[in-house]
């Protein structure tokens, strides 16, 4: 933590890191998640190491099996077993990789692809902006969810298309953003000076903006990252993503669905871990907000 | 005509204009979704039987298939704009009958839902501005947060086993007990049954509501307590709400009189924006209640790959939400002067 406590000059990329630092920290909620989240992501990375047996294993001897402080529970399945035997806290293990991955490459497909149409948005303006903000338009005047869904049908359920409908559904909020960001700072001196310089449209746009307009689109990022988790766990649950026997969260809720009366276990704890998961990173969004956000900075 | 009321009108012509374009956005988007399908959409619709040479040419010349796109996009647009969305594959009646037959359910849902969220996002955001940093902010903030990122379908899970299951209260799914039969008049069931003057059948409809209202206004009662904590935290720093203090007004008149009203701006505008979201969560909250509204009726149509219906409904969601966030932009521009200008 050296680097933190001995900041260098004002301006400097250390001394912003280390003030960006100082207000992220200030926030016990944002660190909480922060370091939840970097847990699950590491439990996820080793889940062949941790989870404690295969999620794929049916033991016929053990259906249906409640978590270990019952008194039917064993050590060996903690939180229990579902209606084929197979060990639910292995399965979340497992489930985390599909959960996060895919919710990742969400937020890498839809920000990337935002980033580019909004910053040609908000750099050329004209016609290129207009058809640009009408679609996005379009994409905003569906329910996200109902929008995926659609894609889905088109796609035919999966993992993949799952990925890709809720991308799309989630491109209009990076859009707008960029080209609000991007039209904000374009009058500014140092992108004149740029330009005096002898800037090309791509340096401009690429070097000069972009690295000024991000601090809004980490904050989205993060709450892009928790919606996709939502929305792939719901298009799960109504089996139109990831297919079973797949341990995804929400399809595991699906399949737990019929069982509810009797075996409360395999509903609580899928959809436990989603709220969990979702509700830390909003958490550590929060923090990220206030400590980019110059508006709320403390100064 | 005064002036203000032209401003006004002119104002409301504006906002039309800016949505033509949308408007041809969604009917492209509709037009485009069959044509999208993977493989020939006849013979997907035909399903697993196949079907005659004869019955192919049929359906071909009927869905227009055999012109050229343009073409078939006017007819589409021409029958839209006559209220004519082709006909369920499943049920073989009018796709825009079969949405409206079914809109009504899930508009009293939300209704009720949107109420449940009010009621409780608005006092819990005021009370958690004006004890800011107590334990009853940290409490709404925490909660509000948690609403906020909740997996409803889970949420509806978890309140069946405990309501319905552990104590029985509440019925598991439906809109109505099986003992009453109410012929339907407005399409609600509180509605048409104190039409119909039977006070039991309105106590089992109301009965049926409470879990799927408490689980569609989650999320809303979220968002509304928050923003209504920080628009009453914004306003609360305002001047003259600090005049209104030291004026020596009881603190009641400057939070009710000078403080909410402004603050209900902000909080109006984010209440109307939630249509979208209610219609989004529809689609779960109807799935795990076996609510008879559009949102199971579109999952139904898409496992059952009825296409016209799919189509049929993404318009029209798109419509109803195009139009709600019309009037959200009226109403604001009308409790907002600022905005029309």
């Amino acid at each position: 933590m050296a680097a933190i406590s001995t900041p260098g000059a004002p301006g400097t990329f250390r001394y912003q890191l280390g003030s960006f630092w100082k207000d992220f920290s200030a926030s016990r909620g944002a660190l909480v998640g922060l370091i939840f989240i970097a847990l699950v992501f590491l439990v996820a990375l080793l889940a062949p190491w941790v989870a404690p047996h295969d999620p794929a294993l049916q033991d016929r001897s053990a259906l249906l099996v409640p978590p270990v402080w019952h008194a039917e529970g064993s050590w060996r399945y903690i939180l229990g077993t579902d209606a084929v035997g197979r060990d639910i806290l292995s399965r979340l293990i497992y489930g985390a990789r599909y959960s996060l991955s895919i919710s990742a490459m969400v937020v890498l497909i839809s920000m990337c692809g935002g980033i580019f149409l909004g910053l040609l948005a908000g750099y050329f303006r004209g016609w290129v902006e207009t058809v640009i903000t009408r679609v996005m338009d379009v994409v905003l005047a569906f329910p996200s969810l109902l929008l995926a869904l659609g894609l889905v049908a088109i796609l035919s359920p999966g993992l993949t298309s799952a990925m890709i409908a809720i991308a799309l559904v989630q491109l209009p909020y990076f859009v707008r953003l960029t080209r609000a960001a991007v039209i904000g700072e374009k009058s500014r001196e140092y992108v004149t000076a740029s330009r005096l310089a002898g800037a090309g449209h791509m340096r401009l746009m690429f070097n000069t903006l972009l690295p000024n307009c991000m601090a809004p689109l980490i904050v989205q990022a993060t709450l892009s990252f928790s919606t996709a988790i939502l929305d792939i766990a719901a298009l799960g649950f109504l089996g139109m993503g990831v297919q079973p026997p797949t341990p995804e969260w929400g399809a595991m809720l699906a399949n737990a669905r019929e069982f509810m009366g009797s075996a409360y276990w395999a509903v609580t704890f899928p959809g436990l871990i989603i709220l969990l998961t979702v509700l830390m990173i909003n958490l550590m969004g929060d923090g990220l907000r206030d400590a980019l956000d110059p508006k709320m900075k403390r100064s | 005509m005064t002036s203000q009321t032209l401003t006004m009108f002119k104002f409301i012509l504006v906002k039309l204009a800016q949505l033509v374009p949308t408007f041809i956005g969604v009917t492209i988007v509709a037009f485009a979704f069959i044509r999208l399908l993977p493989g020939d959409p006849i013979l997907l619709m035909a399903g697993e039987r196949g079907i005659s040479a004869e019955r192919y040419a049929q359906l071909q010349a009927q869905f227009g298939f055999d012109r050229p796109l343009p073409v078939q996009y006017w007819e589409f647009l021409k029958g839209l704009l006559h209220g004519d969305l082709g006909n369920s594959l499943v049920t073989h009646s009018p796709v825009v009958h079969e949405f409206f037959s079914r809109f009504p359910a899930t508009l009293e849902l939300s209704l009720f839902a949107l109420t449940f969220a009010v009621i409780i996002g608005l006092p819990a955001g005021v009370l958690a501005a004006i004890r800011r940093g107590k334990t009853l902010d940290h409490t709404v903030v925490g909660i509000s947060l948690t609403g906020y990122s909740m997996p409803i379908f889970w949420w509806g899970l978890l309140l069946i086993m405990f309501f319905s299951g552990t104590l029985g209260w509440t019925p598991v799914s439906g809109r109505i007990s099986f003992m009453y039969f109410i012929e339907p008049v407005t399409g609600f069931m509180t509605i048409d049954t104190l039409l119909a003057g039977d006070w039991g059948a309105f106590l089992s409809a109301l009965h049926h509501l409470i879990l799927p209202a408490i689980v569609l206004g989650t999320i809303p009662l979220a968002v509304i307590a928050r923003q209504t904590r920080s628009s009453m935290l914004e306003v609360l720093g305002e001047d003259y709400v600090r005049t209104a203090r030291a004026k020596g007004l009881s603190s009641y008149r400057v939070i009710m009189v000078h403080t909410l009203r402004n603050a209900l701006i902000s909080v109006v505008t984010v209440i109307g924006l939630q249509v979208g979201l209610l219609l989004a969560g529809a689609i779960l909250t109807e799935t795990i209640f076996s609510w008879p509204g559009i949102g199971k009726w579109m999952i139904d149509a898409i496992s059952r790959r009825d296409y016209p219906s799919v189509q049929g409904g993404l318009v029209l969601i798109a419509f109803i939400v195009m139009i709600v966030n019309l009037l959200v932009d009226v109403a604001y521009g009308v409790i907002n002067p600022r905005i029309r200008h």
